[in-house]
């Protein structure tokens, strides 16, 4: 796949290259970002709702401007970033291994096992994600102590996330099994008396594994996207922690002050990333699965 | 003279190609078909001969484009002034499954040429239509006329599809493949169908094909093609009994005849000295292991197998596809199952080698119990019986290195004492079956279909077996290819001694094969006989109905000499 | 056509039965109602009575039952944060978040499909790159900010448009209706935008790459090789066999708009029932969120099974096994 990139369009290349350098970025802001913004000491009320450097009465100091706190705005945005991504990470990683195992014994194994995964699926799939994190995240908030504090409220937005995601692997991956154990490599392997465990495990997962690829990268677009939705709602990461979405939030309550930039920058931020994400999952989408092209759920 | 339906004249399609020379897929191509005549374009996949009927339809994938040549039809060049798709050219598909749009009514999809074409009325289209239909020959053409695609069978929708082109009485009929994806009896009614036309419309027809039984039946000329170039070109009768170039001749020395049965094929083999050695080294194994006796290495008694379906509402509907089916093959003996599709041939097979449950019945390898009430499947049977399938895309995993494939079987049965035995074996094995040691380190998709089958004869005689099933294992090669498999299988079964249930659709190959055959038909075997007795003296009607109706290339002979041989 | 039907009935049951079962248990354990409601200083006998009055003594299967019951019955409880019934909150909110989805569907579809067909036939047509290449910026930009930014342009910028509320409302047979007033539509125009923005690039690059695959289908190469006019075999052939998937798509899009009206009406502070829902959430309003649930879980239903329908309508493949 990285292989293949070779070949690419100036655009995917470029998106590409962009995706990598905010990851790259955020994961090591504590060694990137000008100041510490968790850090309550080490921000200053008298420095509060500073414009951007190159507005008039903007600060060097503050390139993106500062928050009501006195925070600054571009330090704030790569910790939120880090958070955003490792939020929506996990849950693509959770989503995908749970929805690989889960559509791979399916489509293999059939019969009652798979009608329960497949009804289950269907049940989940019947709600749009946002709404079924909504609920989730919101449930777990009522019943757990402190759900909404900086510890636990990573985990339960990358469950909540996962809930619904989980079901487009394990659909994909259980027709694409489905396919492979009627080809006749899968045949010549039962016919010698290979045991299931290996037949499924060695021979058919490696052959489902791409369209997985596919999904996983568009679906870290859309983890990302709705953690920064929960977020915003006021379910998400608190202020104390901020992702992008939480950035946002707090800064929608100046917008009508005038003061943009605290809600635009995050915003920013959140979109090129996505965008970046999305070009290079479409690319790669159209390129390895064109039967894929469009089915987004 | 006169005017030629269609006339080609040095045709050149040229395809670039990022940082190599263009690629010619047709070069220097000319050809004339008379009104009434049915010409014939023969040749193996890549030769180009769909290319050159796409050139005349316009319908050349993209970036090729036609470098130079000219084409007319019924005197006139192609164009909006002279000759017209749909007008005065009709065309045909392979595939009448996908030909017709699946949201329209047969009205809809028969009359839309005649509208815009020829201006005429929905009513007098309806008419029109009507007539169409009885002319090529569908039962109750109103009640069809509104009826969707998916209502129809597979032939009646070929014969919707050859109205639709016939609809604004065209001079030229294009038929690619046009009875490639339909079964024996129902390909002799469409090429019946299609010769009539011809004869009674003086209609001129291209017919693309890779079977040269059809050409020989139906056909009046033929064009042979090679690598874009035509080779050969002149009537059927001498082409096909007397061909000149070097090309035509390997090509029809690699049809398989279903008059007589041949040692070998006498096409020109692409195995070395090493090859032959490998096998003996092979069969040598095979010499110590021979099993005594004289109970049959398979015996299969009264196997039936039904699938059912629906059930949640009203009573599940019980297909029987393999009905109270009996038969036994002893060592190193070559048994075939001949039959149409769908008539149970592939499942027993797949009850054989334990792929599918057998409802009732019993199946015994080599003495044991191996599908039926009670069979635990032993361990042995996963060595002794191996399997080569039909689609070589299909049959080889594509993510794993050929080596690790062919070694897998070899070590689970521990036929080799270690990993360095088995890529001995593994190696050895490669170049019994014509390939080069270094194949073991590459994947599936560097290899052509037929070295990929190689590949699949040498995985299945790792571990050493006794009974080889092989299911069509040629039906997806081009002929001079099927050619060379067939005599890689007739060596190794005289070598080692090999026994086989060889399952194919092809009278022809099962001809070629097999030492007895079994015919199906709709789940049951009809007629269990030698082979030379059944293909000399068929004693059911179905066996002999079904060896009619092949198309056979025996019969150019006949048509040189005039006669007709259809016999339908 | 009747066993599909049937596996669809099943599901919606299956589906409803998860889903009043979610909202009993959200209902009866996830919110203690019994604290929400009490003051800070209540005694413990008092918080004892009010469990009494709220029921929740009574053994877990009975309260079940009566909670199915009440809600068969259209009674939803009472909401614990104004001490209104639940089910007249909604309907209060049910017009405002109804008008806005059905505006932003008309918005969807009838720009959606023209861009879609477009950017089939045309693909190197600038228009048809730029309609892309946007579709992708659309995809990638979550509905909030969306609306942030046209707030900021067209309310804080420029003072054309209203940021927040639906306008002036007039009532129709007991529906208030805001799209009969001036301040009604131009209070509607930012909030439906917002919400049509993401399911257009959806509905739109749906429709391409059904498009681009019938075109590129046997029958269309057919439908050429007939010599049948171009603007035939495009816009009546190859269109019908490339809307079918937007009927379900469009369908289960209703879904998600009513999904994402929460946000949009969140972000504009419609007085919808995605406003109301959140509300619900940061007070822990349990009545309320479980409603909601209830009410969303019927909606879907109550889609796919028209959606079925329609598409067994439409397609003569399932229309003529129904007969």
């Amino acid at each position: 796949m990285i292989g293949g990139l070779r070949k690419a369009p100036l655009s995917v290349l470029i998106a590409a290259g962009l995706a990598v350098t905010i990851v790259l970025v955020a994961l090591a802001a504590p060694l990137v970002a000008p100041t510490n913004p968790l850090d309550l000491a080490s921000f200053n009320l008298i420095d509060a709702e500073l414009p951007p450097a190159w507005v008039e009465g903007g600060d060097p100091r503050f390139l993106l401007g500062s928050d009501n706190q006195g925070r600054d705005m571009l330090s704030a945005i790569i910790y939120g970033a880090r958070v955003s991504i490792l939020i929506g990470g996990g849950a693509v990683l959770v989503a995908a291994s749970l929805g690989v195992a889960l559509g791979l014994v399916a489509g293999f194994v059939g019969g009652r096992l798979d009608a329960l995964i497949m009804r289950i699926g269907d049940v989940i799939l019947s709600f749009p994600t946002i709404l079924l994190a909504l609920m989730v995240a919101g449930v777990a908030r009522a019943v757990i102590p402190d759900a909404s504090g900086p510890k636990l409220a990573p985990f339960i937005l990358i469950g909540a996330i996962a809930t619904h995601e989980w079901v487009q692997y394990a659909r994909t991956v259980r027709a694409a099994t489905m396919v492979e154990a009627q080809k006749d490599y899968v045949k010549a392997v039962r016919v010698i008396g290979l045991p299931t465990r290996r037949i499924m495990f060695g021979h058919i997962l490696p052959n489902v594994m791409s369209p997985v690829l596919v999904i996983a990268t568009i679906n870290l677009a859309a983890a990302v996207l709705t953690e920064a939705t929960l977020s915003f709602l006021g379910v998400g990461m608190p202020p104390t922690y901020p992702s992008l979405g939480t950035l946002i939030r707090i800064g929608n309550e100046f917008v009508f002050s005038g003061i943009w930039w605290i809600a635009l920058f995050p915003a920013l931020a959140l979109v090129i990333l996505v965008l970046a994400v999305n070009v290079v999952g479409d690319w790669v989408r159209d390129r390895f699965n064109p039967k894929l092209r469009g089915r987004k759920a | 003279m006169t005017t030629p339906a269609l006339a080609i004249d040095n045709l050149r399609i040229v395809y670039p190609r990022e940082d190599e020379e263009p690629f010619v897929a047709v070069d220097g191509v000319s050809l004339s078909i008379a009104p009434g005549e049915i010409h014939a374009v023969v040749g193996e996949s890549g030769a180009g001969k769909s290319t050159v009927a796409n050139a005349i339809i316009g319908l050349i994938d993209k970036p090729g484009f036609v470098d130079r040549g000219a084409i007319s039809v019924g005197g006139r060049p192609l164009g909006s002034e002279g000759a017209r798709l749909g007008r005065d050219i009709g065309v045909i598909f392979q595939d009448p499954m996908t030909s017709l749009n699946p949201l329209f009514t047969i009205e809809s999809q028969l009359g839309e040429a005649m509208r815009f074409h020829l201006g005429v009325t929905g009513r007098q289209a309806r008419a029109r239509s009507l007539e169409l239909m009885r002319a090529v020959g569908i039962p109750e053409p109103e009640r069809r006329l509104s009826a969707y695609p998916h209502q129809l069978s597979g032939g009646q929708r070929q014969r919707v599809v050859i109205a639709a082109a016939l609809s604004c009485d065209p001079k030229l009929l294009i038929a690619d493949e046009p009875t490639t994806a339909l079964d024996v009896s129902i390909q002799a009614q469409i090429l019946k169908l299609i010769r009539d036309l011809a004869d009674q419309r003086g209609l001129g027809v291209l017919l693309v094909t890779h079977n040269m039984g059809v050409v020989a039946e139906i056909a009046d000329s033929v064009t042979v093609m090679y690598r874009g170039a035509a080779v050969e070109q002149g009537p059927v009768g001498r082409v096909l009994t007397a061909p000149q170039a070097a090309y035509s001749q390997q090509l029809l020395a690699a049809v398989p005849r279903i008059s007589e049965k041949l040692r070998r094929f006498a096409v020109l083999s692409q195995e070395d000295e090493q090859a032959g050695a490998a096998r003996r080294r092979i069969a040598a194994d095979y010499g110590a292991g021979r099993r005594g006796g004289q109970a049959p290495l398979l015996e299969v008694r009264d196997l039936v197998v039904e699938f059912r379906s629906g059930g949640l509402l009203g009573p599940p509907r019980v297909f029987r596809a393999v009905d109270q089916v009996s038969f036994s093959i002893a060592e190193g003996e070559v048994l075939g199952l001949v039959g149409e599709s769908g008539c149970g041939k592939t499942t027993t097979a797949n009850v054989v080698a334990g792929l599918v449950r057998p409802t009732a019945g019993e199946a015994r390898l080599a003495g044991a119990l191996v599908a039926g009430k009670g069979a635990r499947r032993p361990d042995e049977a996963g060595r002794i019986l191996q399997m080569v399938f039909q689609d070589p895309y299909s049959s080889l995993n594509p993510r794993l290195r050929v080596g690790r494939m062919i070694a897998e079987p070899i070590l689970h049965h521990a036929v080799a004492a270690s990993r360095e035995d088995a890529a001995a074996q593994t190696q050895a094995l490669l170049e019994a079956v014509g390939l080069s040691r270094e194949s073991a380190q590459r994947y599936a998709f560097a290899f052509s279909g037929g070295q990929r089958q190689r590949i699949s004869i040498a995985r299945a005689l790792g571990p050493r077996p006794q009974l080889l099933i092989c299911d069509e294992p040629t039906s997806s090669l081009d002929v001079s290819v099927q050619a060379q498999i067939l005599n890689l299988l007739k060596d190794l079964k005289d070598q080692t001694g090999l026994a086989m249930l060889f399952v194919s659709h092809d009278l022809a190959v099962i001809r070629q094969m097999c030492d007895r055959v079994a015919v199906m038909q709709a789940g049951r075997i009809v007629e269990l006989a030698d082979a030379d007795r059944l293909f000399e003296a068929p004693r059911h009607d179905y066996t002999r109905n079904l060896s009619d109706l092949i198309p056979r290339v025996e019969n150019a002979r006949a048509r040189a000499e005039g006669r007709s041989t259809w016999q339908t | 056509m009747l066993k599909a039907l049937t596996s669809r009935l099943t599901q919606a049951v299956l589906v409803m039965l998860v889903v009043t079962a979610c909202a009993f248990l959200m209902f009866r354990y996830v919110g203690d109602p019994v604290r929400v409601l009490s003051r800070e200083d209540a005694t413990q006998e008092e918080k004892a009575e009010l469990a009494r009055a709220l029921g929740l003594d009574r053994p877990v299967l009975v309260q079940y039952g009566g909670f199915v019951a009440r809600v068969l019955r259209g009674d939803l409880g009472v909401s614990f944060r104004n001490q209104r019934p639940v089910a007249t909150l909604l309907a209060e909110r049910l017009p405002a978040t109804l008008e806005l989805v059905f505006a932003a569907t008309v918005l969807a579809l009838s720009l959606g499909i023209p861009l879609g067909v477009l950017c089939a036939l045309k693909p190197d047509s600038v228009l048809a790159r730029a309609v892309q290449a946007l579709s992708l910026v659309g995809v990638s930009t979550p509905t909030f900010v969306t609306g942030i930014v046209l707030i900021l342009v067209f309310s804080v910028g420029l003072g054309l448009l209203p940021s927040f509320g639906r306008g002036q409302t007039v009532d129709v047979f007991g529906w208030p209706t805001g799209l009969l007033t001036a301040s009604g539509w131009r209070s509607l125009v930012l909030p439906s935008v917002t919400l049509a923005l993401y399911q257009l690039t959806l509905i739109m690059r749906l429709v391409r790459s059904e498009m681009i695959d019938a075109l590129s289908s046997d029958y269309v190469r057919y439908a050429r090789a007939r010599g049948l006019p171009e603007r035939y075999i495009n816009f009546r052939l190859a269109l019908r066999n490339a809307l079918m998937p937007v009927i379900t798509v469009t369908g289960l899009q209703i879904g998600s708009l009513i999904a994402f009206a929460i946000v949009t009406e969140t972000v504009f502070q419609w007085p919808g029932m995605g406003l109301l829902f959140i509300q619900a959430v940061s007070f822990a309003d349990i009545p309320v969120m479980a409603a909601y649930l209830l009410f969303v879980g019927l909606l879907f239903v109550a889609i796919n099974m028209l959606v079925d329908v329609i598409y067994a309508l439409v397609d003569p493949r399932l229309r003529a096994s129904a007969r």
